[in-house]
This record gives C-alpha cells, structure tokens and sequence, in this order.
C-alpha cells in the first residue's frame, strides 16, 4: 500500500471512483501532470480531456469535462462538472454530440458570435474526448 | 329522500379525494427518497470543492483582488428564492414567500433596493404579482435537478453582479432538517466572503499547513473556482429544496387523508341519523293510517 495514491473522482451526481492506485494522470491547465504515492501537494484547474488511472497493471480512462484537482496527503481529489469512465461511454451519445456541435459550431462562426463559440467550441471538445477514450 | 342521497353522494366523493391524497402521499414518499439520494450523492463534491476553498483561502490570496470577493457599499440587494415547481405541498412554499417578503420588505425600510431571481414555478408566479422586480426566473427545472440548471442560475447571478446591477446576493431556500421540518433558510451568497471559506475548511483539520504547489497561480485558481462555488450553492439549495418540497407534500398529503377520514365518519353519523329518522317517519305514517282505519 505504500506505493500507492488514493484517487478520488468526484462529480456533482456521484463519487465516480475511491480507490488506491499506482500512478494518475490528469490533463492540467499547464500541461498533462501525472501524481504517484506521495506527491508533494499541489492545486491546479484542469482542462476539458481524459484522465488516466494505472492500478495492477490496468489502465482506466475517464474523460472529463474540466474541473480541478488537489493532491495532499497522498491522495488525490479530482473535482469535476461531469466525468465518464471510458468502458461506461455511450459512443452513440458522443457521437450525436459531436455532430450537434459541429453544426452549431458553423452556425455560430456564421454569426460571429464569441461567447457561442466558446460554448460549442467546449462541447465540441468534450465530446471529442468522449469518442476518443470511449471502450478503453 | 333528497337530503340522504345528497349526504351518501358527498361521501362517495369525499372516498374518493382520500384515495388521491393517500396516492400523492405514497409517491411523494417515494420521490423524497429519490431527492434525498441525491442530496447524499452530491455531499462529496461540495465537502471536497469546500476543503480546496478553504486551502485557497489559507494561501494568502488579497479578498479585494477578485470582483466576485469584493463587498461595496450596498444599493440593490437581490434575493434567489427557490421554490418547488408544484403546489399542495402544504405551507412549504408559503413559509418561504413570507420570509423573501419580510426581507424585501426590510431592505425597502432601510433604503436599500430588492429585486428577486425565482427559481421555481410556485415562487415566480406569487411575486410576479407583488411590486417587485424580478431580474431572473427558472422555472419547470425543479422536477429533475441538475448542475447545468444551477450554472445557468449562477452565470445569470454572477453577471448582475459583475455589471453592478446588484451588489449583494442572498440564496433562500427550503432547508431539509428533517422529514417533518423544513426551515426557509438563508445564505449570502455574493460577495463571497473568506469567512465561509475558512469555516468551510474546519471540518478538515489536517494538522500543519501543507505548502501546496499550484498549477497556475492562486490567483488563477481562484478566479476559475469562485463562480463555481456560486454554482455549488445554488444547486445545493436546490437540491435541499426539492427534499423539502417531498417531504412537505407527504406530511400535508398524510394530513388531509386523515381529514378525509373523519369527514367521512362525521358524514356517516349524519347519514345514518338521517336514515333512521326516516324510518320513524315512515313507521309513525303507517301507524297512523293503520289507526285511522279502524
């Protein structure tokens, strides 16, 4: 157990994943950071993109749509608005997600309109990531 | 025999009003569980985002630095009520129209303005007509409540309050204390004070202070994390709110059911005096014809 970090995956609707793991990875608003037993504690804003957790030689892929994430006390705290684990994805959801936002995608570069784009430019992400991990 | 039929009509219907409050009462029992489930699924996140607030109010960021922190001089005072989407659900809604009243109504008496956001069918339309302003409704969401309800509460909130249309903010809402009480309780919401963050992180005492790296700056943290916290509250009042509402609706169903049922006994006394009365009028007419014939 002494090598190990306790991951914790938290949403709104439910605590997603509690459970001691080797090595996690998390696509930080730097960069894609990675935490091991005994990180030293560190705070940072994660971007919309897919986590990953190594425990006894499986890997685990969640996609998340922001967030942020604590690590202390060899545990680490993932804080996010929603998140899927990859196995769990319906790739037909994604996929209709990502047709929708690339319509309005075109529409809203057809209007111009900045805080649209943002928007969709999100969703577009989000579901990308979706489609990317899903059935890992 | 008018009056008999009439009184056997009124208890037949009287049955049936018992029949649908005892159904509202079982599936308002079954959707507290369901609401209350939530409220235990979404505790973790809100202790968890609370514990980082905390931190980030431990590392020594400047209050005045961010808008959403920054108090000033208060004008406008706007006030979230959040109530259910349906009625008969007893006094719940009542009790909570009275306390935003008395609270415009203070803020009136001491100069200061009130306007209202209305999250919730029941509370919109009671102050649609009282001479208040509202600046936001959400209605029709409080049947199936989710994050991005709260965001579009929040973002609506937190630009008010940004363009200095309102310079506080409070959330009230139907505490869910227990299944026979719920409290109209409120918070201030805006501007967000380290008070309630450091209080928020006491439940985690962890011993010395780690020095945490952070990933960018504080500063940058915080910025991100402030109006989501907005958000956490929010979906937490409602969330409390629709517990409440189900629990209020079970009492008040269980009470008028009950109500029902003495009715109907009182009725039945009635009827069968009526009957019996009847009867003897009847007897007495056919013993007096008999008499006359002798």
């Amino acid at each position: 157990m002494a090598n190990k970090i306790l991951l914790e995956v938290v949403t709104p609707s439910k605590l997603l994943v509690s459970e001691e793991v080797e090595l996690a990875t998390a696509p930080g608003a730097d960069g894609v950071f990675g935490a091991m037993a005994n990180h030293s504690p560190l705070l940072a804003t994660l971007k919309i993109g897919e986590m990953h957790y190594l425990n006894e030689g499986n890997t685990v892929s969640i996609a998340l749509s922001g967030g942020f994430c604590d690590v202390s006390n060899n545990r680490m705290t993932v804080l996010a608005e929603s998140a899927e684990i990859g196995a769990e994805i319906d790739v037909e959801r994604a996929l209709r997600a990502k047709e929708r936002a690339e319509r309005r995608l075109q529409e809203a570069e057809a209007r111009k309109e900045e805080i649209d784009l943002a928007r969709v430019q999100a969703a577009m992400a989000r579901a990308l990531t979706r489609i990317r991990i899903a059935g890992q | 025999m008018a009056a008999l039929k009439d009184i056997k009509l009124k208890i037949v219907g009287i049955k049936k009003t018992a029949q649908i409050t005892q159904a509202m009462n079982m599936v308002a029992a079954a959707k507290l569980r369901g609401a209350q489930q939530r409220m235990e699924d979404f505790r973790p996140y809100a202790e968890k985002f609370s514990g980082v607030m905390g931190e980030l109010a431990g590392a020594g960021v400047n209050p005045d630095a961010f808008p959403l922190m920054a108090a000033r001089p208060v004008k406008k005072v706007m006030l979230i009520v959040v109530t259910s989407d349906r009625g008969l659900c007893g006094s719940f809604n009542a009790n909570i129209h009275k306390v935003a009243g008395n609270f415009l109504k203070t803020q009136q008496e001491e100069g200061r303005e009130g306007c209202l956001a209305c999250v919730g069918k029941k509370g919109n339309a009671f102050f649609k007509k009282k001479p208040f302003e509202i600046l936001h409704s959400s209605v029709g969401i409080m049947d199936k409540i989710q994050m991005f309800n709260a965001r579009q509460v929040g973002q609506e909130v937190i630009n008010l309050f940004l363009e200095e249309r309102v310079d506080e903010v409070q959330l009230l809402y139907g505490r869910f204390v227990s299944v026979a009480v719920q409290r109209p309780t409120m918070n201030r919401i805006l501007p967000i004070s380290t008070e309630g963050m450091e209080e928020a992180e006491g439940g985690g005492a962890e011993g010395p202070k780690a020095t945490y790296t952070y990933e960018p700056d504080p500063e940058e943290i915080l910025n991100q994390l402030l109006p989501m916290f907005v958000n956490v509250q929010i979906m937490h009042a409602m969330l409390e709110t629709g517990a409440s509402e189900q629990a209020s609706r079970m009492t008040a169903m269980d009470n008028a059911t009950r109500a029902c049922k003495d009715m109907v006994e009182d009725l039945t006394m009635v009827y069968n005096k009526a009957r019996q009365g009847a009867i003897t009028a009847e007897l007495m007419d056919i013993v007096g014809g008999a008499e006359a014939l002798k």
